[in-house]
């Protein structure tokens, strides 16, 4: 077959995929990066007049917008779960990666959260941390709180965001588990049986072996997690809607609600653009931390 | 004397290891709790009889963890009171499309980034990866325009078609593809097969448990993705999948928690039968996919 036709085949079968991705991908980046210098409201798309250059005023607009710096300063809060997370998933990937009776069941159990739907997470979640809820119940119990005392986690100020990432955290134990779980498999068993010979503890060898040799996949996974964390925004829509008093208002919540709710596209694409550059620098970071993944 | 050391010792790392056991299997247990209680407790709750405990609360604990009497009513009155057979469908029809559509648009494109030499072939591959990396924030904003100037927003198509090619489905493909032995296709192409038959014929039917893999992981994604159809189907509720319907049916039924559960229970029914058919393929990860 001449190269010609081959090269027709080709592209004829690649063509969906690259229209798709052109316009649903690469398209949306590039035209929000463009919005984010402009202004540009649904004042606009009803007249049908075009987006208009305005440099880097919506920038300084954002920038000086008190409600953006709490989004930013609460999303960079939420991070608080990254290492928590991280951490204890390796540990739990540590134990259920050992030959024992039922462990499987265990670890597709830990696995259920991952597959469930975040607003069926709100739904039942909403319920725990009710003032009547099962945890108050718990704490009363144990003499934390007095009957009097108790209250509902996603209503109260100090609480709401914490409550949010303890879901985060129910929903990623599970899915880290089974990354972390492939990286261990590739830990020789000698190293750690030599360990445990020399007399060093589960403890030692949790940070002495495991952490170091398993740099790369715990680089991997903050990755995933911290940008996850930065970009959180579904979680605070199904749970808070950004209250109460505006302390689960996160910067992406900025973003969504300057462009569904204000329906300003050139200031919501300006503040999505400085997330974005807030979570390069988070991953640069992430690099430096993991030195770069490298096994020491 | 030595006997006695010996057996001293032998009995003390018995209950050493027997110890470990139970510390290991108390965080097991532990951890399982934290992971199934709040499904334990909806379960409970929607199989509670609200009217024969008449007043009962959800949260009489632990009495309403383990509801004396049982029925399916709330799950036969969430039908009817709030339409979640409407919403059921919707959730059938959109996991459907995007399912098929993501087989067909990876299926296809894989094929020449695994196995023919064209020009740019290289940069096209790696141009599709870089969507795993791009800074997406404001791209849903983009979205959303984009439907509506096109005519699709708050229709299934709005939902499905922006979502149907990735860069996980064509990996995942390509790496089936690559898996196949090159003897196969060079004996098709010497018997006059075209690259549509050798696709069609060899390539795919080999590829069954990567796309089998594929199909399930988009499966769950769709049915359970939240904040995309909420916003594809913002000009039209009628359409919603049970995933957005769920916290409409919380807002509106407030009052009636036996009948949010029943209505949880339902959505998560089809991903618990699929999850726990496929375990296999989850617990392997991303390796799961890629190695069918």
């Amino acid at each position: 077959m001449s190269r010609t036709a081959t090269t027709l085949i080709a592209y004829g079968m690649l063509l969906p995929a690259l229209v798709l991705l052109g316009l649903f991908t690469f398209y949306p980046v590039i035209y929000g990066a463009f919005l984010g210098f402009t202004n540009y409201t649904v004042a606009n798309v009803g007249s049908g007049e075009p987006p208009r250059w305005v440099g880097l005023a919506n920038f300084v607009k954002v920038l000086q917008d008190p409600l953006f710096i709490t989004g930013i300063l609460n999303s960079l809060k939420y991070l608080i779960v990254v290492p928590v997370l991280q951490l204890a998933s390796l540990a739990v990937a540590v134990l259920v990666n050992q030959k024992l009776p039922l462990v499987n069941f265990f670890r597709a159990a830990y696995y259920i959260p991952v597959i469930t739907s975040i607003s069926l997470a709100a739904v039942m979640w909403e319920w725990v941390y009710a003032q009547k809820g099962i945890i108050n119940w718990l704490l009363t119990k144990i003499g934390v709180l007095a009957e009097t005392q108790t209250f509902g986690f996603l209503g109260n100020p100090a609480t709401a965001l914490w409550a949010i990432m303890f879901v985060t955290f129910w929903q990623g134990f599970g899915y880290y588990m089974v990354l972390y779980l492939a990286g261990l498999q590739a830990i020789p068993g000698e190293l750690e049986e030599a360990a445990t010979l020399d007399g060093a503890s589960s403890w030692g060898r949790f940070w002495l072996i495991i952490v170091p040799l398993m740099r790369p996949t715990i680089l991997l996974c903050s990755l995933l997690s911290t940008l996850a964390a930065v970009r959180v925004l579904q979680e605070v829509i199904v749970f808070t809607d950004g209250g109460p008093l505006n302390s689960t208002y996160t910067a992406l919540m900025y973003v969504y609600s300057k462009a569904f709710k204000a329906f300003d596209y050139g200031v919501a694409s300006a503040a999505g653009l400085v997330v974005a550059l807030v979570g390069l620098g988070l991953s640069y970071l992430n690099f430096r931390l993991t030195r770069g993944g490298e096994e020491t | 004397m030595a006997g006695v050391e010996a057996r001293r010792a032998k009995s003390a790392s018995t209950a050493r290891k027997a110890l470990r056991l139970v510390w290991t299997y108390g965080w097991l247990l532990l951890l399982l709790v934290f992971a199934v209680f709040p499904f334990v407790w909806t379960l409970a709750i929607s199989l509670t009889d609200k009217g024969v405990e008449g007043g009962t609360s959800i949260y009489n604990f632990p009495a309403s963890l383990f509801p004396r009497h049982l029925t399916l009513r709330n799950f036969t009155e969430v039908f009817q009171t709030f339409q979640l057979g409407k919403y059921l469908w919707n959730s059938v029809v959109i996991a459907f499309w995007t399912v098929v559509g993501t087989l067909a648009i990876s299926a296809l494109a894989a094929y020449p980034l695994a196995r023919l030499n064209f020009p740019l072939k290289n940069f096209i591959f790696a141009a599709i990866l870089s969507t795993l990396v791009l800074p997406t924030e404001t791209s849903f904003i983009v979205n959303v325009l984009l439907l509506r100037d096109l005519g699709m927003l708050g229709t299934y198509a709005g939902v499905v078609v922006p979502t149907i090619a990735t860069a996980f489905g064509i990996f995942v493909m390509r790496q089936a593809y690559l898996a196949i032995p090159a003897t196969l296709m060079e004996a098709a192409r010497i018997d006059g097969a075209s690259e549509m038959q050798i696709l069609g014929r060899i390539m795919i039917p080999l590829s069954v448990p990567s796309l089998t893999a594929l199909g399930i992981f988009t499966l769950v994604g769709t049915w359970n993705a939240y904040f995309w159809p909420s916003l594809a189907l913002i000009t039209n509720q009628d359409l919603h999948p049970l995933s957005v319907a769920v916290l409409t049916l919380k807002g509106q039924f407030n009052y009636d928690p036996f009948n949010i559960a029943a209505g949880a229970m339902i959505m998560m029914l089809p991903v618990l039968i699929v999850f726990l058919l496929a375990q296999r393929l989850f617990m392997r990860g991303l390796d799961g996919a890629v190695k069918g």
